[in-house]
């Protein structure tokens, strides 16, 4: 791996060189190392590009990497990844994707992952979307995740998109059975011309399930964001959508949420907030010696962060 | 060390020029404890707001530590030494306690201990603060209280407080007008502090009413009293009762 690829890796999944544990990390559409680990098996698809990952029930405390980096120009990709976690488990996956594109023709991923939760398992899912290069050429990156939570399961996704993504459209959908829990942390930041797109999907099946979405969202210069977040309740449940938006220069946000109680014991809640930086925040910064710029700066990453 | 010349400040209301602050004049020397009192809506918040440079004035001028300040802009008045806690401080999403510690004390790394020092000063646990943040999930008082603490932690030449005890317990009270008779008694810093509560009014040097947009009295704590308790004295409609509640 060269100096691009562990920049990449950094920037994505905080890693300085080769993860602990169960790992696969993807370059241009090959792999540039892999380990399974007595409990959690990487396996490469054989109709489809992509990997089958396989976590024994009970398995806990362990972590799978699978970061995906794309150095090349002009190339475009479709993974799919599945992963089969088993009851009781207790997992962190840390996945993400990384585009240096320094040509000028545009450098494409898009990934679908696939979630089967067993009974009571717990997953804490974090992807992180980056994409550099001084070229040309566009950066996408379409992310689908789908989630299938069996009874008492819980997952927690935490999902960024930090910086340079010119095109992005993100799908999720999940659906949670009886216990069953979601929490969904969203952070997007768009700059320059660049568009992005979320439309979430959380279905609440079974009694006591609940959801949780808090999205929260910069956009500066002429970028544009769009959002579609829905929660159905199908059952006695809980549903919280939280949208927080800071827009910036010339920027444009749109959110159009959706909630929908198909029972009459379903909580749904959703709030969404868009505006610019509060005056009074900027102004107590300065107050402490920032400058406009630096209480901005400021103000954004603790909002994103 | 602070030198307020005839300031004044107006707004356009309806096409009508209505005078907020109207010739103001003050004096404060290094080391003084003042105390700045008077009737809602007389001009306090706006006299200390143009001190910082967070309300440009459209008259007189404004001397710290001999240098016209009067146009500099906020950032350039907080590096020179004035800091201000707002009567009413914002709330930060995603910001926390020790960031803005952190921003305050100008520190890199600022300190578990650094920080317990400073919230002890204001009558908060640190450890149970330091990781929270300052948004709507702390209550008005804790928001209050983090926000003495973030204008201690500048430790700059010239303090001002804006009603530091609106909203803050009684233990709490007696915690912060301790920590400002220690501070008092060291002699750096100028403290001007915006108050109605009679426990602050003797720590005061020196007492200021403001009414109407004016100074209406100054002098000593003995010498203005008086005039605070007497609900005869007009432009100063005092309730002793309200006071001490
Ligand atoms: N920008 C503005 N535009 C119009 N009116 C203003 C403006 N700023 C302040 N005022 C008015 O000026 C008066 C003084 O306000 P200020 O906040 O300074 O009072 P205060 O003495 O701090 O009062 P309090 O004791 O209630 O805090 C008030 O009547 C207020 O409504
Ligand atoms: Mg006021």
């Amino acid at each position: 791996m060269n100096e691009v690829d562990l920049k990449l890796l950094m920037e994505i999944a905080k890693l300085e060189s080769v993860p602990q544990g169960a790992y696969n990390i993807r370059k241009n559409g090959e792999s540039a190392g892999r380990a399974s680990s007595d409990t959690i098996e990487i396996v490469s698809k054989t109709d489809k590009p992509g990997i089958d990952i396989h976590v024994k029930a009970g398995t806990k405390n362990e972590s799978v990497h699978i970061p995906v980096i794309l150095t090349e120009t002009a190339y475009t990709e479709t993974v799919y990844n599945d992963f089969f976690i088993g009851d009781d488990a207790d997992i962190l996956i840390v996945a993400g994707c990384g585009i240096h594109n320094g040509g000028c023709n545009t450098t494409q991923h898009d990934g679908v992952h696939t979630f089967y939760l067993g009974k009571n398992a717990r997953v804490k899912y974090v992807e992180r979307h980056y994409g550099e290069g001084e070229g040309e050429g566009k950066r996408v990156m379409n992310p689908e995740t789908v989630a299938y939570l069996d009874e008492g399961a819980y997952m927690e996704l935490e999902t960024t998109q930090i910086k340079g993504v010119d095109d992005t459209v993100r799908k999720t959908y999940i659906e949670c059975k009886k216990g069953a829990e979601v929490v969904i942390n969203e952070k997007l930041f768009t700059h320059d011309e660049q568009h992005a797109e979320s439309k979430m999907d959380i279905v609440l099946a079974g009694e006591d399930a609940s959801g949780r979405v808090i999205s929260r969202s910069v956009a500066r210069d002429k970028s544009s964001q769009i959002f579609f977040p829905s929660v159905t309740g199908r059952a006695s449940c809980f549903g919280h959508v939280q949208c927080d938006s800071i827009i910036m220069d010339g920027a444009t946000i749109k959110s159009i949420p959706t909630v929908a109680a198909e029972h009459p014991e379903a909580t749904l809640v959703h709030e969404a907030a868009i505006g610019k930086i509060a005056g009074e925040q900027l102004q107590k910064l300065m107050t402490l010696g920032l400058t406009r710029e630096e209480a901005e700066e400021k103000i954004l990453d603790g909002f994103m962060r | 060390m602070l030198e307020i010349k005839n300031l004044s400040f107006e707004v356009n209301e309806g096409g009508e020029a209505v005078g907020i602050l109207r010739g103001v004049d003050l004096t404060a020397e290094k080391g003084e404890f003042l105390v700045v009192t008077g009737p809602n809506g007389g001009g306090k918040t706006t006299l200390a707001k143009a001190i910082m440079g967070l309300v440009e004035p459209t008259g007189g001028e404004i001397l710290f530590n001999g240098q016209d300040v009067t146009h500099l802009s906020v950032t350039e008045r907080a590096n020179l030494g004035i800091s201000y806690g707002f009567q009413q401080p914002p709330r930060f999403k995603g910001l926390r306690v020790r960031d803005l510690l952190e921003l305050a004390s100008g520190k890199k790394d600022i300190t578990r201990d650094d920080c317990c020092l400073l919230l002890n000063k204001v009558g908060l646990c640190a450890g149970d603060y330091i990781d929270r943040e300052i948004d709507t999930s702390l209550s008005g008082g804790e928001v209050k209280r983090i926000e003495i603490a973030s204008v201690l932690a500048r430790g700059s030449e010239l303090m001002i407080f804006d009603e530091p005890e609106a909203g803050i317990d009684l233990w709490s009270f007696s915690r912060l007008t301790e920590t400002f008779r220690a501070l008092h008694a060291t002699r750096e810093n100028t403290i001007i502090v915006i108050s109605h509560q009679e426990r602050i009014i003797e720590l005061a040097d020196k007492v200021i009413l403001i009414a109407d947009g004016k100074v209406s009295h100054a002098g000593t704590k003995e010498e203005i009293l008086p005039f605070i308790f007497d609900p005869t004295n007009v432009g100063c409609a005092y309730d002793r009762k309200a006071v001490e509640k």
